[in-house]
């Protein structure tokens, strides 16, 4: 590799190949209608679209709104912000539902029989075979949504509190009550920061889960955000759009995903193995 | 040294009953312990070392025997009796400040005050250039001085150590008996250690108890008169260390037979 060409823009270009060759191909069948650009628009269409998608809808009129109120008042970002509202809400409920459970089950051996057997029949069934109950109970919009993001998020950060906790080296226990800890203490400074790799990983997971969800929950309980929107592009045959829709999903996944890593190492920068970059 | 003692064990037994063996790990414990003595249990792995300070620390109470410290009977770990242990038990998401402060913070001492004892320590130790990182990044000898820190930092009278320097090289290992030393000096702890090392027990201890394997009963308690520091290249260090390591193989080699007799797969 000589000093114009180094081996770091090498890599990237390589990474490169495959995408770009795959969207030539995919250009190349759209444009020359070999495949029905019904079924399978352009990459340039879905571009288009998706920009469109992801413009203000209206000219900007200063007497009706703020220039950035305006500025994201495009459809995709409504839909994302309704989308991720939801698994903000449904995963923190769950979250503040699952930690203290996962913290008392995982250090009391009591409490963990009393619950463990509920735990075992209800983790197994999928958050979506909640969908009819839920519309059910709650009728359609936010509510089935939230509460379909909230189970989806429940078990996976119950279970790795359990977990994490139950995994605490008994020597930092010995070593907390050695020095006097009281059962407060114990649990806060200790029981909890010793979980926390378990319990983060559990959020990871459950996040995941989440985002997942919600998009299935839009697309049957709800009539906005971005599961619904291709859902409906659909009845209207706009495969442009439900590809820009799947595209702005993958987005959302992966920005949530990394604001998780991030979270992940700032909060165990104190963990071996994991270094700060 | 004679007047109340600071620790007294007597008559203790501990029987570990596990898939229906039962392993005598005490039998018959007696030793009163001086203030500020230095001792030293010395004795192969598995005579119950750690079965025994774990009863005085307080983690397990003796099958039958009592144990009592400054009259009061051992019930439970607490603050007076700060624990040292071999893999070093710091808490890996405090830094080494924050360990050492932990017991400080558990009695509510001001916040003044903590920083003010910690700086001390740190000082005392060497470890002001490490006190904001994480023990992940220190070396083992780096972390025993942060334990040691941690339990000077609670002024316990008695320090209960179970093979504190086990797994160091030579040379740090050197060090911190030195400076385990002048720390004892200064501050005139009682100190129990755990040791499987003679040459170890001879550098520090003031009497060293030397322990049989299964039954875990005293063999002999040997005193140890010379002056610190102590030059592990002089006769009287090494007809000591003679003396000890026959003491020792008898127990060593009960343990090798045992070990060949017991069924291998359970
Ligand atoms: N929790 C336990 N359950 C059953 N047996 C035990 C238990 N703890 C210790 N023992 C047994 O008691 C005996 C004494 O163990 P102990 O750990 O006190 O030995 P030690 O002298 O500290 O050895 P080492 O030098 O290897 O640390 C051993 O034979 C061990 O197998
Ligand atoms: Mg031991």
């Amino acid at each position: 590799m000589n000093k114009f060409f180094p081996a770091k823009v090498f890599d990237r270009l390589q990474g490169l190949l495959v995408p770009v060759l795959l969207l030539a191909l995919w250009q190349y069948l759209s444009s020359q209608a070999i495949i029905n650009p019904q079924i399978l628009p352009a990459p340039t269409a879905v571009i288009a679209k998706w920009w469109e998608y992801l413009l203000p809808t209206e000219a900007f009129d200063p007497a009706k709104s703020g220039y950035l109120a305006w500025f994201f008042s495009g459809e995709m970002i409504r839909d994302a912000y309704a989308s991720l509202y939801r698994v903000a809400v449904g995963f923190f409920i769950g979250g503040i539902l699952a930690l203290p459970l996962g913290l008392m089950m995982g250090a009391n051996d009591r409490i963990y029989k009393l619950f463990n057997p509920l735990i075992q029949v209800l983790r197994p069934i999928p958050p979506i075979a909640f969908i009819p109950l839920s519309i059910l109970w709650f009728g359609l919009g936010n509510p089935p949504a939230i509460f379909l993001i909230v189970l989806g998020a429940f078990f996976p950060i119950l279970m790795n509190t359990i977990a994490g906790v139950r995994h605490v080296d008994g020597i930092y226990i010995r070593a907390a009550r050695s020095l006097g800890a009281s059962q407060t203490t114990m649990f806060l400074r200790v029981m909890l920061p010793a979980a926390t790799p378990y319990i983060l990983t559990g959020a990871r997971i459950g996040v995941g889960t989440a985002f997942i969800v919600v998009i299935v929950a839009e697309m049957i309980a709800v009539n906005n955000g971005l599961g619904y929107r291709i859902l409906e592009a659909r009845e209207f045959f706009w495969s442009d759009k439900i590809i820009a829709g799947m595209f702005t999903i993958g987005l959302l996944g992966l920005a949530i995903d990394t604001g998780m890593n991030r979270l992940n190492n700032y909060l165990l920068k104190w963990h071996r193995g994991i270094e700060n970059k | 040294m004679t007047g109340r003692p600071h620790i007294q064990i007597s008559k203790v037994s501990k029987i570990f009953s596990t898939g229906g063996r039962e392993v005598i790990a005490l039998e018959d414990i007696n030793l009163d312990v001086q203030p500020g003595e230095f001792i030293c249990l010395l004795g192969p792995s598995g005579c119950g070392k750690s079965t025994l300070l774990n009863a005085v620390a307080g983690f397990s109470s003796p099958t039958s025997g009592t144990i009592t410290v400054s009259g009061q009977s051992v019930r439970e770990p607490g603050p007076d009796r700060g624990m040292v242990f071999q893999e070093y038990a710091l808490f890996p998401w405090m830094t080494v400040e924050k360990n050492i402060a932990f017991g400080l913070e558990i009695k509510k001492l001001p916040g003044t005050k903590i920083r003010e004892k910690v700086g001390a320590l740190l000082d005392m130790l060497n470890l002001q250039d490490f006190r904001d990182r994480y023990p992940k990044d220190l070396s083992g000898g780096m972390r025993q001085r942060v334990a040691i820190a941690r339990v000077l930092a609670l002024d316990s009278p008695i320090m209960l150590m179970d093979e504190p320097f086990g797994a160091l090289d030579s040379l740090t290992r050197r060090n911190l008996q030195d400076e385990l030393l002048r720390i004892w000096m200064e501050f005139r702890k009682t100190i129990i250690f755990v040791t499987h090392s003679i040459e170890e027990s001879i550098y520090l201890a003031d009497r060293i108890v030397v322990m049989t394997y299964r039954p875990g009963k005293i063999k002999k308690v040997v005193s140890v008169t010379m002056a610190r520091p102590r030059d592990p290249s002089s006769v009287e260090f090494n007809d000591l260390k003679k003396e000890l390591s026959l003491l020792v193989m008898e127990e060593q080699s009960r343990h090798n037979q045992e070990q060949t007799r017991l069924p291998t797969a359970e």
